[in-house]
């Protein structure tokens, strides 16, 4: 008690340099624990998604990119398809075919333009208001609406592509319909649309209405400034006036999610792409994951030894520092025996100190372990999507 | 209170010799002698933190040198309480946790509230009384010295030994805290050993030893 008291008033005298070392420490003993729920939530998440995610469509190219792209909304752009992709399933009748266009995005979140089999097909549940119905509409993922503070009847632009757009393309303001609930996967770190709606902020389609800028709406005039921000509004005035040129089958996709009725007609699917000639390719995503999970495993393997090293490195630092400070220390402990303490004293009171520290560290390295596993499928999704 | 007989002690290229020294009970007696030449080293031998190739060392009825280790830091934090030169208090603690430090680390003493009442009170003879939620680093250094004279006493020693206790002190401050110690020692009955080398106090000690008497030093008796 007495060797605890004394370790409590010296740690709390020496305050920044014992904060230092217990936050050191907590890292040392929290670093593993985190890495590996970071790991398997990635490696769940991953699989569980991919699973449930019969076949994909896209450019050929990087398989890896593309199921990137189409599951997880990352920013790896693969290089369009045509609706005529998604079509041609849809015409064979050997599955679902659900387009996505996610090449644009709002206020950081990815804006998946898509049909509403997506939200069938993913399972995904309204917390509010109703899915997107109109031209214009959206529906946030749970993450997008709680971090932008959104909700049904509340406006969402998409971000310009190009500062310089000389095109005329101008972003688009979108209604927010709807929020999904929660479903702890990239789905609540994205904002859904109709895929109509995606090919307007694309400029393929357009309404004969003016453009907005933000100045005008809240001033009620029209300045020239560098910092106007234009953008298109689709208005159920202006609603019949939107349009699209040209043939829809050419109208871009980024990737076709496809839910084959049965084995067979997947087997049948996956047989038409397999030509290397076809610039479309079929990819069965648990294949591509489970070769990302191995190597994602290989590297975390090399990653723990490196993080053993760096560990006991920093433990011995740990060490060094409380060495040091009780070799400062030793007129205080030359003191002590002179009062009558003995060795077994001057021992407990640098265990004291130590299993102080460590006990310290322990509970913060906990709150933090807590904390990453409590939430670990959002910051799972969040990565993912990185 | 103190009697030494036929004591040696060495190390290399140091030897101390003291044939007889006796202290009565309640006196206060200061050691003299030039730098180098041992009188710290009797402090500790009569404390038990060396012990002597030969002869006896005597405190009360208790031979010390004949103790076990275990047994002579009993004794010590018991019987005997220490003032140093440099005070020896520590930084991290307040002035009333340092002078109850001695009941954390004492071998044989426990703290409790008879203890605690016991530093109030010694702090409050010594003037120190409202200043013991202070840490060391926010007390003058007469301040500093009289928390140290109060830990040496809280644990109601017979000896005190006190090792060049004015050395840091200003000419004013040393007449103040010795005559404070002897005070507060003659209060408690204690018995004073002091190492000093201030000639201008020395009329203050009841018994002046000279170390010149002995062989003491480097060298002394080779």
């Amino acid at each position: 008690m007495n060797a605890l008291f004394l370790a409590t008033a010296y740690l709390r005298y020496h305050l920044w340099r014992s904060v230092i070392l217990v936050i050191v420490a907590a890292v040392i003993l929290s670093v593993p624990f985190i890495s590996q729920t970071l790991l398997r939530g990635s490696e769940e998440a991953l699989t569980s998604r991919a699973e449930a995610t019969p076949l994909v469509l896209g450019s050929r190219g990087s398989r890896l990119d593309l199921v990137m792209s189409a599951l997880y909304f990352s920013e790896e752009a693969t290089a369009p398809l045509t609706m005529a992709a998604s079509e041609a399933v849809w015409d064979s009748d050997l599955g679902l075919p659900i387009p996505l266009y996610t090449a644009f995005s709002a206020s950081g979140a990815r804006i998946v333009g898509t049909t509403l089999d997506y939200i069938e097909f993913r399972g995904l549940e309204l917390a509010e208001g109703r899915p997107f119905a109109v031209l214009g509409e959206t529906v946030l993922g749970a993450s997008v609406a709680g971090r932008l503070g959104l909700g049904p009847g509340d406006t969402l632009v998409s971000s310009p592509e190009n500062l310089f757009d000389l095109d005329g393309v101008y972003p688009l303001e979108m209604q927010v319909a709807g929020v999904f609930a929660p479903t702890g996967t990239p789905d609540d770190e994205a904002v859904f649309t109709d895929i109509k709606t995606t090919w307007v902020i694309a400029g393929i389609g357009h309404g004969h209405a003016d453009v907005i800028n933000a100045a005008e709406v809240e001033a009620g005039n029209v300045t020239a400034s560098a910092a106007l921000i234009e953008y298109t509004r689709i208005t159920p005035e202006t609603l019949d006036s939107f349009h699209f040129h040209g043939d829809p089958d050419g109208f871009p996709v980024s990737a076709v999610l496809v839910a084959p009725w049965d084995d067979r007609s997947g087997t049948i699917l996956r047989g038409r792409y397999l030509s290397q000639e076809n610039p479309v390719q079929a990819v069965v995503p648990s294949e591509v994951i489970d070769d990302l999970v191995d190597r994602i495993f290989r590297i975390a393997a090399l990653l723990d030894a490196v993080a053993i090293a760096v560990g006991a490195a920093a433990a011995a630092a740990i060490g060094l520092a409380l060495f040091l400070s009780w070799r400062l220390r030793a007129p205080e402990m030359a003191t002590a025996f002179r009062l009558g303490a003995g060795r077994y004293v001057i021992l407990r009171l640098a265990l004291a100190e130590l299993g102080l520290i460590l006990g310290l560290a322990a509970a913060l390295a906990a709150v933090c372990v807590y904390v990453v596993w409590s939430s670990r499928e959002s910051v799972v999704a969040w990565l993912l999507a990185l | 209170m103190l009697s030494i007989d036929a004591l040696r002690f060495s190390y290399p290229e140091f030897r101390l010799e003291v044939p007889s020294l006796s202290v009565e009970e309640g006196e206060r007696a200061a050691i003299v002698g030039p730098s180098g030449s041992g009188k710290t080293t009797l402090l500790n031998l009569v404390a038990g933190l060396f012990l002597p190739e030969a002869g006896r060392i005597r405190i009360g009825e208790t031979e010390i040198s004949s103790l076990s280790d275990r047994a002579r830091r009993t004794f010590r934090a018991r019987r005997i309480g220490f003032v140093f030169q440099t005070f020896a208090l520590l930084d991290y603690l307040t002035a009333r946790e340092n002078i109850l430090y001695p009941f954390r680390v004492g071998s044989g003493l426990s703290l409790d509230q008879a203890a605690r009442d016991r530093a109030q009170a010694l702090a409050d003879r010594c003037g120190i009384g409202g200043k013991l939620d202070r840490r060391p680093g926010a007390l003058s250094q007469g301040e500093q010295q009289r928390v140290a004279i109060c830990r040496a006493l809280v644990t109601r020693p017979g000896l005190i030994l006190a090792d060049e206790a004015t050395g840091n002190l200003d000419p004013a401050t040393k007449t103040l805290i010795l005559d404070l110690l002897f005070d507060r020692a003659a209060e408690e009955g204690a018995t004073v050993l002091a190492v000093t080398h201030d000639h201008d106090l020395l009329a203050r000690f009841d018994r002046v030893i000279d170390f010149a008497q002995f062989r003491a030093g480097r060298g002394a008796g080779a």
